[in-house]
């Protein structure tokens, strides 16, 4: 039962007027995965996530949560999911606690006692009573996802989570995903557009780029797949060169400028390091760049924001 | 459901917009009549100039219900547009306010959130005409006492007291009806837009343009007039025809239902095909 499907779509596409935003998109989320929806900006992941919570219609396909196919009206699915997408916007006039009740009523259930149970796991307890209108962003980001949590769900869907906060909040909400995937057990589905975010919280992730998936699959295998480059910068680059092109241990090696950047498997990077210092060539730096990054950062155009 | 319309109802409740329209009203009411009050006898002798000659005039023509029966005359075409205030924002301020995102990712569907937003529409309608009238009547009896009502204009008739009051509270009863109508038109045109003037704009313009329409003598406009929802919507002053043509007020009342249920299903209609991008 652990391997079960909880979320899956099936050639799902959406197109406004002439331009489709998510073309032929399958995904696959296990139970207790973190899965990482990672794209750069504008390549169809708010509207993909809009189709998951219902709040926009597919062109084609179709979105199934926990073996229940979402419809208009059979929406029972999303009684085991909670969501936040893009900005979390609130009744700012009314207090958390208000809004929480307001969402709960929604859903169908929720006690008070399961609404103060999400915002304490928040840390918004002892703001509860206070309008939303004054809270920071970094506490409305919070009580988005105390929202997201109502009624205990399976699966949680998060758009850009740690968008606009300040690197104490980033940590903090990376630390709550954490803890809601180990202690509670859920399954979490979290966009971004960082690479390096997705890598420190994800198990599973997809790249879309202008609303297809290019990639998909598990982090780990995809950060291992293939060669990796790395980049060793020496003051002796000519001769490392040498050495490190009769060394047996890399596919390829060429200068570039002043550094030397080799194509080889992750497992070799260390060999290769003690087999420079055996030759006594001194090394400044030894940077693996992986071929993932390499990916993405050309499909982002530039990547200014990795 | 009940969970669902309650929360609407407290939504609409808490916002400080929504008073705009009450604050309004209790501003305009007690404004006139204090006015008239302080105006007096020269008030009085100018209305009953026209015929103190034909007829002989006994005890106290300007009452609280004269003064009622002048109000609503002369406020039942704003009070749509504070009625609109209300209702326009219903859908749009959501989508405004981003919090469909909110509401609209739960399993509850669209349908009955829907039912609960026009709910509190036209409880927020209800409310505000059945305000006017406890302002309008309290403070004008307070001020100016009861009598008999005499109404003047297209018609010369006199209604005894007892008379005057039910039809007063019949006359307002009938107003909420009239005012649904435009509510659900507001209700509408909220479904379509994303800021919470459009439906106020739209609403005014329709029934400004019908009501032109429906006051030039023209034929081609004398010809489409009863297609129009706002020919109906005088339907209170009926009350005060003696005797009450009850057929035209049923008529009315069926028409202007007819209107509230059409503008409520392409309004369902729209929203549950909506794509919430905002």
């Amino acid at each position: 039962m652990d391997d079960a499907i909880v979320l899956r779509t099936s050639g799902l596409a959406k197109r406004f007027g002439r331009r489709w935003a998510v073309r032929n998109l399958d995904l696959s989320i296990h139970r207790g995965e973190v899965f990482g929806f990672l794209g750069p900006n504008g390549a169809g992941k708010s509207t993909t996530i809009r189709m998951l919570l219902s709040l926009v219609r597919p062109s084609e396909g179709w979105v199934e949560l926990f073996g229940n196919r979402l419809t208009r009206r059979q929406r029972s699915g999303l009684r085991k999911v909670g969501g936040l997408v893009e900005r979390p916007d609130f009744y700012l006039y009314l207090t958390a606690r208000r809004n929480l009740e307001i969402v709960a009523g929604v859903r169908g259930d929720g006690s008070s006692s399961d609404i103060d149970r999400v915002l304490d796991t928040v840390g918004l307890a002892a703001r509860a009573d206070d309008r939303v209108k004054t809270y920071s962003h970094g506490m409305k980001q919070r009580l988005g996802i105390a929202q997201a949590l109502l009624g205990a769900p399976e699966l949680i869907i998060l758009d850009e989570p740690t968008s606009g906060l300040d690197p104490q909040g980033i940590k903090e909400v990376r630390e709550l995903i954490r803890q809601l995937s180990h202690d509670s057990r859920m399954t979490i589905f979290l966009s971004s557009h960082l690479l390096s975010e997705i890598e420190q919280i994800a198990t599973s992730m997809a790249i879309i780029n202008q609303g297809r998936t290019v990639v998909q699959g598990r982090v780990a295998d995809l950060l291992a797949a293939g060669d990796n480059v790395v980049r060793i910068e020496t003051p002796m680059r000519d001769r490392a060169l040498a050495v490190i092109a009769s060394s047996g241990l890399v596919t390829a090696a060429h200068a570039v400028g002043q550094a030397i950047e080799c194509s080889m498997s992750r497992e070799r990077v260390a060999d290769l390091n003690r087999l420079l210092v055996h030759e006594g060539i001194p090394v400044h730096a030894l940077l693996p760049k992986r071929s993932l990054e390499e990916y993405f950062l050309s499909i982002t155009e530039g990547g200014s924001e990795l | 459901m009940k969970t669902i319309l309650g929360n609407e109802i407290l939504k609409t409740g808490f916002k400080w917009r929504s008073y705009i329209s009450f604050l309004a009203i209790a501003i305009v009411v007690p404004l006139v009549e204090v006015a008239l009050r302080l105006q007096g006898t020269s008030w009085e002798r100018s209305i009953i100039r026209g015929f103190s000659q034909d007829f002989v005039i006994l005890g106290n023509i300007l009452n609280g219900y004269f003064i009622t029966h002048v109000i609503m005359n002369a406020l039942w075409i704003h009070v749509p547009i504070l009625v609109t205030l209300g209702a326009g924002d219903q859908l749009a301020g959501e989508a405004t306010g981003g919090t469909f995102r909110l509401l609209l990712t739960r399993p509850a569907s669209r349908s009955r959130i829907l039912a609960a937003k026009f709910a509190t529409t036209l409880l927020y309608a209800l409310a505000l005409v059945a305000f006017m009238a406890v302002l309008t009547l309290g403070l004008g009896v307070l001020l100016f006492g009861t009598g008999d009502l005499l109404i003047t204009g297209r018609t010369f008739v006199v209604l005894a007291e007892h008379e005057a009051l039910w039809r007063i509270a019949v006359a307002f009863a009938l107003s909420v009806w009239g005012m649904w109508t435009v509510a659900s038109l507001a209700f509408l045109f909220s479904s379509l837009v994303e800021n919470g003037i459009g439906p106020l704009i739209g609403t005014m313009a329709v029934i400004i343009v019908f009501y032109i329409i429906g006051n030039v003598p023209a034929d081609l406009f004398t010809a489409i007039k009863p297609y129009l929802f706002t020919s109906y919507l005088d339907l209170w002053q009926k009350m005060f025809e003696d005797p009450i043509p009850w057929s035209s007020v049923l008529h009315s009342v069926y028409v202007l239902g007819a209107f509230s249920i059409g503008f409520y299903a392409v309004t369902w209609y729209i929203f549950l095909q909506k794509d919430v991008l905002s």
